[in-house]
């Protein structure tokens, strides 16, 4: 069990702000760490690391990680960390940079093998795609057989289908090792098909926590469908008024009415949502 | 025509691009990892040769080194050396000549590291030491070679200093820059233009190798 009762004072964009979290983690626990950019998700993970300093407590089963006047460095945390950016040695292959961690050939040859990486040992990473690079990545903070697993938006700079398929792969080793595993994330998906519980961090504060279908399913209101967009323009067609929203990647045309028309500012975020009556269910292709 | 001055300056010039390495190779790891107040006083102090004049370094260390120095005094009666006008003293104040050429180049190849690179290091249970030489040295190699190089051309290429702290004896502290200067004093202009030439094109050569190296590596690594 991992026991967490940490303030930092933090100079983040807005000012100072206070990170205080207090909570514990179940070993084998899946933890999605969500929240807008600015609220302390990676240093909390950069604490739990020990890359950064912090006030109060972090005990990982009987021993003391954090207390005070006294914080264990990070060579002895028995963690693995998976960086957004990949941070691989560039000067050794991929084989080496995982031997490097731990000279256990059978465990690296393994992993590789899980990541369909085997072929690629003898390359160095400068010669492999984003996908790669970050699998390369997961399998090194694996090779030491790590107590916690720390993961920092493992995925974010990655297409789609990569990301889906990063994320079996992330299932497939969390199932195998049963690493407690703690993993920053913004995507609501990527949080539903991993997480067994999810913190939200809001100014520094955890102010949700629960499984990922409470927090993450809007429950107010009686729509089944909401998202997020940014309302672009409003053109007028005929009598009817068409406004153009970009939800994530996509734009779409909704059918608002002048009252709605005159009300909505171009510019600002909007939520869309529906009942469950009307949308259309198309299968685009079967699942890999 | 002999080639004692050469052979004196690229000696000179070895020896202090080796013990100005081993000196801040710690020295510039420490600034570049440091958030500490005195970083801008060693930045300060360790830059200070690049603008001061030879003749006050060389001034400097002269007395600093001569026997009325405590320094100096200690040398000779305790140890036997004598500093001034020697090869060991030219040693010395070569090292403090072409310091900044070795930190600064350094000191910047640490910090244009990646930092993630030098924590997963740390993550993976390595010790400062092992990340310094297995994972900052092998991924900063033209910022090594940069150093190495430009602390040897520079000290080959200095003047004021060597001939304020060692003199022109031969053999002992008559480098190239010193012999080119006398051929000139006492109007010996054939003599001086072969050295110079010489001098002229070494100097090219290094510079290019230095340049061609960092360019072919940069490729290689997509910067």
């Amino acid at each position: 069990m991992i026991k967490i009762d940490i303030t930092k004072e933090l100079h983040g964009a807005n000012g100072i702000m206070q990170l205080q979290c207090k909570t514990t983690i179940q070993e084998g626990e899946f933890v999605a760490l969500s929240g807008k950019s600015g609220s302390g998700k990676t240093t909390l993970l950069r604490i739990l690391a020990g890359l950064e300093d912090a006030q109060g407590e972090i005990s990982v089963a009987q021993t003391k990680w954090l207390q005070t006047n006294k914080s264990l460095p990070p060579q002895q945390r028995e963690i693995g960390f998976v960086f957004q950016e990949y941070a691989l040695f560039d000067n050794m292959t991929i084989e080496q940079n995982l031997l490097y961690v731990a000279n256990d050939v059978k465990l690296s040859e393994h992993l590789l093998e899980l990541t369909e990486l085997t072929e690629m040992k003898k390359r160095y990473p400068n010669a492999l795609s984003g996908g790669q690079k970050q699998r390369v990545s997961i399998c090194r903070a694996l090779m030491k057989r790590p107590k916690i697993l720390l993961l920092d938006e493992p995925l974010s700079a990655l297409d789609t289908l990569m990301r889906t398929k990063l994320q079996n792969e992330l299932l497939t080793l969390h199932k195998e090792f049963g690493t407690t595993t703690i993993m920053v994330s913004h995507d609501p998906s990527e949080i539903y098909r991993l997480a067994s519980r999810v913190l939200v961090l809001e100014n520094g504060k955890i102010t949700n926590d629960g499984k990922p279908t409470d927090v993450l399913l809007k429950k107010q209101g009686s729509q089944k469908f909401s998202f997020e967009g940014e309302l672009l323009e409003i053109k007028k067609v005929d009598v009817i008024y068409i406004a153009i929203v970009a939800i994530g990647q996509q734009l779409v045309e909704i059918v608002v009415s002048s009252q709605e028309a005159k009300k909505l500012q171009i510019g600002t975020n909007v939520i869309l949502s529906t009942k469950a009556f009307t949308p259309i269910v198309t299968q685009i292709s079967s699942r890999q | 025509m002999s080639f004692e001055p050469f052979i004196l300056s690229f000696k000179l010039a070895s020896l202090t691009a080796f013990i100005l390495f081993c000196i801040s190779l710690p020295l510039a790891w420490y600034l570049s990892q440091t958030r500490s107040r005195i970083k801008p006083f060693l930045e300060a102090l360790t830059a200070l040769p690049m603008v001061l004049p030879p003749s006050v370094l060389g001034f400097y260390i002269l007395w600093a080194l001569s026997y009325n120095s405590p320094l100096g005094a200690f040398f000779e009666n305790t140890l036997g050396v004598k500093l001034v006008f020697s090869f060991t003293g030219l040693v010395i104040a070569s090292c403090f000549y072409s310091l900044p050429f070795m930190v600064q180049p350094l000191q910047n190849g640490f910090e244009t590291l990646n930092k993630n690179m030098l924590e997963a290091s740390y993550i993976a249970g390595k010790s400062k030491f092992t990340t310094l030489f297995r994972v900052a040295l092998p991924n900063m190699k033209p910022a090594l070679i940069t150093a190495i190089i430009i602390t040897f051309a520079h000290t080959v290429g200095e003047f004021g200093v060597v001939l304020m702290v060692g003199g022109s004896i031969p053999g002992e502290t008559k480098v190239a820059s010193v012999a080119i200067y006398e051929m000139v004093e006492i109007m010996d202009y054939k003599s001086a233009h072969i050295y110079s030439a010489i001098m002229l094109g070494i100097s090219f050569v290094v510079l290019l190798s230095v340049y061609i190296f960092n360019a072919h590596h940069n490729k290689r690594f997509g910067l």
